[in-house]
C-alpha cells in the first residue's frame, strides 16, 4: 500500500532509482559537454546535448498523457496539441527577443509580419517580450484550452472512441488554423530563426546544458508530482473512475470533476515540455499539431507501459532514439519499423516493456516458489 | 476541318445540307474569280486588306469557301513564294505539300522555307469565327444553332444582325429562337439610334435572361440612358436577373455540397460497418481507399488503351485488392483486439504507417494521375449560370448506388443478417450457430472492399498520391460519429449534411476556415449528443 504523502513519492525505491539514473545522466553528460576538451573521445557534442533535452522534453509528453490515458483511461489523441501551443508561447516569447535583428530588421514586428505587411503588432502579441509572461501563457493557455474542452466533453459523458476522436479533431482543427497566415502565428513556417533566451545566445553551448537540465528538471518534478497525486485520495478515485467509471459515480463521485482535474494537468505538463523543446529544436510550426504526432505520442506510452509514469518516459526515450539511429542510416524503413511497433505492441505487449520486465520478474519467482515448494513435497 | 460550316449556303438563303455538296444551281455562287483575287488580297501585309478578302471569300458563295477559311484559322493557307500564289499547305516530310485552294488539284511538294502561312491577328480570327456562326445558324442541328447563336449574343455587325433576323423569321425550335430573340434585343439596346419604344420592348425581352451580355448591356443602359423609363425597366430587370443569378448560385453550391457530401459518403461507408457494426476504429480506412485508387492507376497502365472502359474493370479490382488486405489485416491483427476499440485504433494506425510506406517504395512518393474518361469530362449546361459537371455527378449516382446495395446486402442477404446478429450480441449470434468468426472477417472484408471503390471515385477528383487515404480519414470519421455509430441512414445523413454545410460556408470564409468551422461544430455537437445525430437504441448501445 502506497502512501499518500509527498514524501514517500519523492524517497520510495522507484523514485530515487527514476530520479538518480536521470539526473545522474544530465549532470554527467553536461561535464562532458563542457569540461572535456571537444578533440577528446569523452568530450560529448552539443548536438547530443540537444538531442537528449528534445528526449527529455518527448519524455515529459509522453508523462503527461500517462497520466490521462494510464491513470484515467482518457485516450487523448490530441494531446500534441496542448505541446504545441506551449511551444507556440515560448516561441513568440523568443520571436520578440529578436528585436531587430531579424531580416528586415523592424524593431517593432516579427519578419513574417513585415513580409505579409502588417504595420501593427496583434492584441495577442503583446505581453510576450516578458519571459514570466510567457511562462504564465505557456501553462495557461494549454490549460484552459483544456479545462474548457474537458469541462463540455466530460459532462456530457463523451467517453471512449468518441473521445479519441473528437480530441483528435481538435488538434487537426488546430493545426488548419495555425496554418493559415491570417493567425498571425506565421503560418506554414512558423516560428524560427530565435536568437536568445533571457539575454543567452540559444547557440551557446552553456545555454543548451542549461536547457537539458530545465528540461531534466521539469521532468524529474513532474514525475514526482504525478507520482505523488496517483499515490493520494484524488489519483485513487482517478483510477476507479478509470476502471469502472459508472459505478465511481454511483457510489457519490462526481467522476467528471476528477477527469477534468487530471485532464487540466495533463495539458499543463504537455505545454511545458513544448515550452521546453522549442528553444532547443529552434522551430515550432503547425506540423506540430498533425494528428500523427499525438498517435505517435500514444505509441511510445504503449511500449514504455501504461500505468506506470516510468514507463512512459523509457518508452519515449527508447522509441526517439530509434527513430533517430533509423532516419539516419535508413529513413525508408523508419515507418515501417513504427506501423510494426504500434502493431507488435498491441497485439503482444498490452502492459508494454515495464509489463513484460514485471511478466518476466514474476514468472522468476513463480518459477523459484515452486521449487521451493516441491523440494520438500 | 469538320467543323467547317456551309457560309455560302446561308447567303443564299438555302438550306443547310452536309459540308461536301456544293450549291451549283445557283448562278450567283459561281463567281471563282473574284475568289482568286481575294486569295491574291491574303499576300499583302495590311490586315484591313485581309480583313475584306476574308469577307469577298466569305460572300463569294465558292464551294470551297468554307475549307479556306478554316484552312485561314488552322494556319493550313500558305504563301508559296516560288509561285507567288496562295495554296493550301499541308506539313509533310519536313515541307509542305500544296494544293490548289479552288480545285483542290496537288501542286506538289516545296521546300519549308519556301512557303509561308498567311498571318493572321486576332481580329480576323474573330470575325472568320463570326462568318463561321452565320454559316453555322442554318445548321440542321439545333445544338449547333444554339451554339452559333450564343457566340454572336452582343455582336453589332450589322450583316450578323441581318442574318439573325432571317434565321428568326424560320427557326422552329424554341430554345434556338429565345437565344435569337435575345440577341437581337441586345442589338437593339447597343444601336444608338433606335428609339425609345423599340428598347422598352429589348428590356422586356431580355428581362429573364442570364447572358452575362444581356446583364452588360442593361447595366449600360442604366446608366447611359437619358429616359427615365427605360432607367427604370433596365434597373428592374437587372434586379430580377440578379435574384434569378442568385437561386441558381445556391442550386450550384448545392450541387458542389452533395458532390463534397457523396465523396464523404463514399469515404465514410465503409467505416460506418467496421466503426458501427463491429465496433473496430480502423485507422488504415483511408489507406484501404488509397490501395482502390491506386488499383484504378494499375488498371489504367495494363489497358493503356482502355480509358473508356477500364473503370469497369477498376471498380471490381479495387474492391477485391482492398477487401483481401482488410481481410489479411482482420486474421493477422484485428481479431485479437476485439472488445478492445482503442487498441484496435493504435494497431490499425500502425498498419496504415507500414500501406503509406508500401505504396512509397512501389509506386515512388509522387503523385500518380488516372485519365477521366471522356464520357465524364465536360458539363451539363442548364444556363450560363448554373452547368453540372458530369464527373460529380456521375460519383454523386455513384456513392447513393454504393449506399443503396450495402444497405440491401445487410438487410436481406443471409450474410447481413448474420452480421447484424453478431454485432448485437456475439455471444447470443454463436450460440444460433452462427460463425463470428468468419462474420467478422467477411465484414472487415466488405467494409474495406467499399473503401476501395471509393478509392475508385476518388481517384477521379483527385491525384492519386500516398498520403491520399490520409486526407479523409478524419473526416470520415466525422461522418461516422456525427451521423451515429451503427446507422447507415445516419451516416448518409451526416455525409449530405456537412458536405453542403461546408460548401456553403466556403464562400463566407474561405475554405479552410469552413472546414475548421465544421470541425469545431461537430466537437460542440458531439457534447450535446454524445451518440451523433441517430443514436443506436437497445440493449447494444449500453455496452460501451
Amino acid at each position: 500500500m502506497r502512501h499518500s504523502d509527498f514524501k514517500t513519492a519523492l524517497t520510495d525505491h522507484a523514485a530515487k532509482l527514476f530520479l538518480g539514473v536521470l539526473f545522474g545522466a544530465v549532470i554527467i553528460v553536461a561535464l562532458l559537454n563542457l569540461l572535456v576538451p571537444a578533440d577528446s573521445a569523452l568530450h560529448v557534442s552539443s548536438y547530443t546535448v540537444t538531442l537528449l533535452g528534445k528526449y527529455l522534453c518527448y519524455a515529459l509528453l509522453a508523462l503527461a498523457l500517462d497520466l490521462v490515458w494510464g491513470y484515467c483511461g482518457i485516450l487523448s489523441l490530441g494531446h500534441g496539441a496542448f505541446f504545441a501551443l506551449g511551444g507556440y508561447a515560448m516561441g513568440m516569447y523568443l520571436m520578440r527577443q529578436i528585436g531587430d535583428r531579424g531580416v528586415y530588421g523592424n524593431p517593432e514586428l516579427p519578419d513574417f509580419m513585415v513580409f505579409l505587411n502588417w504595420d501593427q503588432l496583434p492584441w495577442y502579441w503583446h505581453g510576450f517580450d516578458h519571459f514570466g509572461f510567457a511562462l504564465l501563457m505557456v501553462g495557461l493557455v494549454p490549460g484552459v484550452l483544456a479545462f474548457v474542452f474537458g469541462w463540455l466533453a466530460f459532462r456530457s459523458r463523451v467517453t471512449g472512441v468518441y473521445l479519441s476522436i473528437i480530441t483528435q479533431a481538435l488538434t487537426y482543427a488546430l493545426m488548419l488554423a495555425f496554418f493559415r497566415n491570417e493567425l498571425g502565428f506565421g503560418g506554414n513556417n512558423g516560428l524560427t530563426d530565435f536568437k536568445d533566451i533571457l539575454g543567452f545566445s540559444l547557440q551557446a553551448d552553456g545555454t543548451r546544458v542549461a536547457l537539458l537540465l530545465a528540461s531534466a528538471l521539469a521532468l524529474g518534478g513532474a514525475f514526482v508530482l504525478c507520482r505523488w497525486i496517483t499515490g493520494t485520495r484524488l489519483g485513487r478515485t482517478v483510477m476507479a473512475v478509470r476502471d469502472a467509471e459508472s459505478r465511481a459515480r454511483f457510489l457519490g463521485y462526481r467522476t467528471e470533476h476528477y477527469k477534468l482535474w487530471v485532464f487540466t494537468l495533463s495539458a499543463v505538463l504537455a505545454g511545458i515540455a513544448g515550452a521546453l523543446y522549442v528553444p532547443q529544436v529552434g522551430i515550432i510550426n503547425p506540423g506540430e499539431f498533425s494528428p500523427l504526432n499525438s498517435i505517435e505520442l500514444v505509441v511510445w506510452v504503449a511500449v514504455g507501459g501504461r500505468a506506470t509514469l516510468y514507463g512512459a518516459v523509457i518508452g519515449a526515450i527508447l522509441v526517439n532514439y530509434g527513430k533517430t539511429v533509423f532516419t539516419g542510416v535508413m529513413p525508408e524503413a523508419w515507418l515501417f519499423a513504427l506501423g510494426g511497433l504500434f502493431v507488435a505492441v498491441t497485439v503482444f505487449l498490452p502492459q508494454g516493456l515495464v509489463g513484460l520486465a514485471k511478466n518476466l520478474a514474476r514468472k522468476k519467482k513463480t518459477e523459484k516458489d515452486e521449487e521451493a515448494h516441491h523440494e520438500p513435497a | 476541318m469538320q467543323r467547317v460550316l456551309l457560309i455560302v449556303l446561308l447567303w443564299l438563303g438555302a438550306t443547310g445540307v452536309a459540308g461536301a455538296q456544293a450549291p451549283t444551281d445557283d448562278p450567283a455562287a459561281a463567281d471563282p474569280p473574284s475568289v482568286s483575287d481575294a486569295l491574291a488580297d491574303l499576300k499583302s501585309r495590311d490586315f484591313d486588306i485581309k480583313g475584306a478578302a476574308i469577307e469577298t471569300i466569305a460572300r463569294s458563295g465558292h464551294e470551297r469557301a468554307e475549307a479556306l477559311l478554316q484552312a485561314l484559322l488552322d494556319r493550313g493557307l500558305v504563301h508559296d513564294r516560288a509561285h507567288d500564289r496562295i495554296a493550301l499547305g499541308e506539313q509533310a516530310d519536313g515541307g509542305w505539300a500544296l494544293t490548289d485552294p479552288l480545285t483542290g488539284d496537288s501542286l506538289g511538294q516545296v521546300d519549308a522555307r519556301a512557303a509561308r502561312p498567311v498571318i493572321i491577328n486576332n481580329r480576323l480570327r474573330e470575325q472568320i469565327r463570326n462568318l463561321q456562326a452565320v454559316a453555322a445558324l442554318s445548321n440542321p442541328d439545333s445544338g449547333r444553332r444554339r451554339q452559333a447563336v450564343q457566340r454572336l449574343i452582343g455582336s453589332a455587325d450589322p450583316t450578323v444582325i441581318q442574318a439573325l433576323r432571317e434565321r428568326q423569321a424560320k427557326e422552329d425550335n424554341t430554345a434556338v429562337a429565345d437565344a435569337i430573340d435575345t440577341a437581337l434585343s441586345i442589338a437593339v439596346l447597343r444601336d444608338p439610334d433606335s428609339d425609345l419604344h423599340a428598347r422598352l420592348a429589348a428590356i422586356d425581352a431580355v428581362a429573364g435572361s442570364l447572358e452575362p451580355a444581356v446583364k452588360n448591356v442593361l447595366r449600360d443602359r442604366a446608366t447611359q440612358t437619358d429616359a427615365a423609363a427605360e432607367r427604370n425597366a433596365a434597373e428592374k430587370a437587372l434586379k430580377a436577373i440578379d435574384a434569378r443569378t442568385a437561386r441558381y448560385e445556391t442550386a450550384d453550391t448545392i450541387f458542389f455540397g452533395l458532390s463534397l457530401g457523396s465523396v464523404l459518403l463514399l469515404a465514410a461507408i465503409g467505416l460506418a460497418i467496421t466503426f458501427g457494426v463491429m465496433g473496430v476504429i480502423n485507422m488504415a480506412h483511408g489507406e484501404l481507399i488509397m490501395l482502390g485508387a491506386y488499383t484504378t492507376y494499375v488498371v489504367q497502365q495494363i489497358f493503356p488503351q482502355g480509358h473508356e472502359w477500364s473503370l469497369l474493370i477498376a471498380i471490381p479490382a479495387a474492391f477485391l485488392v482492398s477487401a483481401l488486405v482488410g481481410i489479411v489485416i482482420e486474421r493477422c491483427v484485428i481479431r485479437f483486439l476485439y472488445g478492445r476499440p482503442l487498441e484496435t485504433l493504435l494497431a490499425t494506425f500502425g498498419v496504415s504507417l507500414i500501406l503509406q510506406q508500401a505504396v512509397r517504395l512501389i509506386f515512388s512518393p509522387l503523385n500518380r494521375s488516372v485519365v477521366t474518361p471522356d464520357w465524364m469530362s465536360g458539363a451539363l449546361q442548364i444556363n450560363p449560370v448554373f452547368s453540372l459537371t458530369y464527373n460529380r455527378l456521375y460519383i454523386i449516382f455513384f456513392a447513393l448506388a454504393v449506399f443503396l446495395t450495402l444497405l440491401t446486402v445487410l438487410k436481406k442477404t443471409r450474410l447481413g443478417l448474420q452480421v447484424r446478429a453478431v454485432s448485437q450480441n456475439r455471444i447470443t449470434a454463436r450460440a444460433m450457430g452462427i460463425r463470428s468468426e468468419r462474420v467478422n472477417a467477411l465484414t472487415f472484408g466488405l467494409g474495406s472492399g467499399i473503401a476501395g471503390i471509393a478509392g475508385v471515385a476518388l481517384a477521379q477528383l483527385t491525384n492519386v498520391g500516398p498520403n491520399l487515404g490520409q486526407a479523409y480519414i478524419i473526416d470520415s470519421f466525422m461522418v461516422v460519429v456525427f451521423g451515429g455509430v451503427g446507422n447507415l441512414w445516419g451516416t448518409l445523413t451526416a455525409a449530405f449534411g456537412l458536405g453542403i454545410a461546408n460548401k456553403f460556408i466556403e464562400p463566407l470564409a474561405g475554405a479552410v476556415l469552413a472546414k475548421i468551422m465544421v470541425l469545431v461544430f461537430i466537437i460542440l455537437f458531439i457534447q450535446r449528443k454524445p451518440r451523433g445525430l441517430f443514436p443506436q437504441r437497445g440493449r447494444a448501445a449500453e455496452d460501451s
